[in-house]
């Protein structure tokens, strides 16, 4: 990924370059694969029918949002741990949230969805299940914290102590969640993948939908940081307007 | 941090742990807004509970779990209160400039929440033997004390830490909620399983407690050492 320098020029930068829209337009062809055989294409499941095809977004939005934590995580502790504590991890961290917040709403959302139609209920109190919620409103509070204020340096550190927190605490929760499970009730329903056999062109778009999905992983967050270089040198720029301004009223005559 | 000829520079830490936990409990020992306003606040809490559970079987059996729901509210209002304190004169900034560790301004601060809670909690166990009736059996009293105990420590360790983050900030009361309790579901899931043990209210027997100490030890240790270290960056300014 390209590192724009912290001294961009707010008011000529853009977010795209050639890079990325050749990469959009990759991810954005990649999605209209994954409609098209995702939707037309890939057959009915013999058991679960038509409901089959949610999978095709709710896999991949999965596979997105864990990545996307992952990532976090990573430029996280890149932050924090490196001694030069570049604020282009920072922003890598922060923008990888937001996408990931994005696509573990819509991973709970699919997913409950096709529970109702699958299994007759929107929730069950799967370990798995659990967790993913847990990590979604653990972001959506990283994300919070982000929005503190503060210098970006301060907001930087904040936010990478959060985000390894949240490492500690997942893993915390999944643990604690599955013993309360095994010790408390037995699992009543089937797992959702099993030793569940796969039609070639089923298993082909669930791959186009892992591809796409990745594609558009990348895009999104190339442009996110862009966005957050742009959002923190205008932040900068209208407080050094404001300082000038301040100093420009107190050196008329009569200011203080 | 730089070694530093302070006067907090010559106290060992565990020293100003102490004696920020001490200064903690002064303050709360002369404003007594803890006994004044939270522990009300947690008895009604339980009250609540019971109109809203209005049968007496299910009060009964549950009364383990709405134990910790009561606390894990309380502690919400008792993290606010203990940062209070600190944010206003900038408190918390003078103990950093004086020389004092982050680690030892968590550590004396959580001692000193724990304290608090553990009497809170103990009023709270009090409230709802006498409110919804669950008895209390000779075996079980080694687990529930235990119990109390890590997940006291555990509480107030994740209280401390995401208390400080959002001490001084506009907006903390709304966001240290969303902090905190994704954080402590493994304690209120670890300790309701070992009290309902302990109280036998679902049946279950004084030993299928045990395992529940193990998790609670576990995230008791993973929240100190882990807050000790992400304490600093996130308090410093």
């Amino acid at each position: 990924m390209s590192i724009p320098p912290d001294d961009t020029d707010i008011t000529t930068a853009g977010t795209s370059s050639a890079a990325t829209r050749l990469l959009g337009t990759l991810a954005v062809v990649g999605v209209a694969w994954l409609v098209a055989f995702g939707l037309l294409f890939s057959p009915a499941d013999r058991d679960q029918r038509e409901s089959v095809r949610i999978m095709y977004v709710h896999v991949p939005s999965a596979w997105l949002a864990y990545l996307a934590f992952i990532v976090t995580a990573g430029a996280s502790a890149l932050y924090l741990f490196r001694a030069a504590h570049s604020l282009v991890w920072d922003r890598l961290a922060g923008a990888s949230a937001e996408v990931g917040v994005v696509f573990m709403g819509i991973t709970l959302l699919t997913g409950m969805l096709w529970g109702r139609l699958s299994w007759g209920v929107f929730w069950t109190w799967d370990a798995r299940l659990t967790t993913t919620a847990f990590l979604f409103v653990t972001y959506v509070g990283y994300l919070a914290v982000r929005r503190l204020g503060g210098t970006h340096q301060q907001r930087a550190r904040r936010s990478a102590a959060v985000a390894l927190l949240g490492v500690l605490e997942i893993p915390l929760v999944h643990f604690s969640v599955r013993l309360w499970r095994n010790l408390h009730q037995e699992s009543t329903v089937a797992r959702p993948d099993g030793d569940v056999k796969m039609d070639g062109l089923m298993l082909f778009s669930l791959v186009v939908g892992l591809v796409a999905f990745t594609l558009l992983y990348v895009w999104l967050v190339i442009h996110r940081q862009r966005a957050l270089v742009l959002e923190d040198a205008a932040e900068d720029h209208g407080l050094e307007q404001a300082l000038s301004d301040r100093r420009a009223e107190a050196a008329l005559p009569g200011g203080r | 941090m730089a070694p530093d000829h302070s006067v907090a520079g010559a106290i060992p830490p565990w020293r100003l742990a102490w004696l920020i936990a001490l200064k903690d409990l002064r303050i709360e020992a002369r404003s007594r807004v803890v006994v004044y306003q939270v522990l009300p606040f947690a008895v009604i809490v339980m009250v609540m509970f019971g109109f809203a559970l209005d049968d007496d079987g299910i009060a009964q059996r549950v009364a383990p779990g709405l134990i910790w729901l009561a606390t894990l509210f309380s502690l919400l209002v008792v993290v606010q209160r203990s940062f209070a304190v600190e944010a206003a004169d900038g408190a918390l900034d003078a103990l950093r400039v004086a020389g004092v560790d982050a680690v030892s301004i968590f550590l004396g601060k959580a001692l000193a929440m724990a304290a608090q809670l553990v009497v809170l909690e103990l009023v709270l166990f009090v409230t709802a033997v006498v409110l919804y009736g669950p008895r209390v059996r000779p075996g079980g009293l080694a687990l529930l004390v235990v119990t109390w105990v890590l997940a006291t420590i555990g509480l107030a360790l994740v209280g401390t830490l995401y208390g400080g983050l959002t001490a001084g900030f506009t907006g903390r009361e709304t966001l240290l909620p969303l902090l905190v309790l994704p954080v402590v579901a493994p304690v209120l899931i670890g300790a309701t399983r070992a009290v309902e043990s302990a109280l036998g209210t679902t049946g279950a027997a004084v030993s299928e407690g045990w395992p529940w100490i193990g998790l609670l030890t576990v995230f008791a240790g993973a929240f100190g050492v882990g807050g000790s270290l992400a304490f600093g960056p996130l308090i410093d300014e």
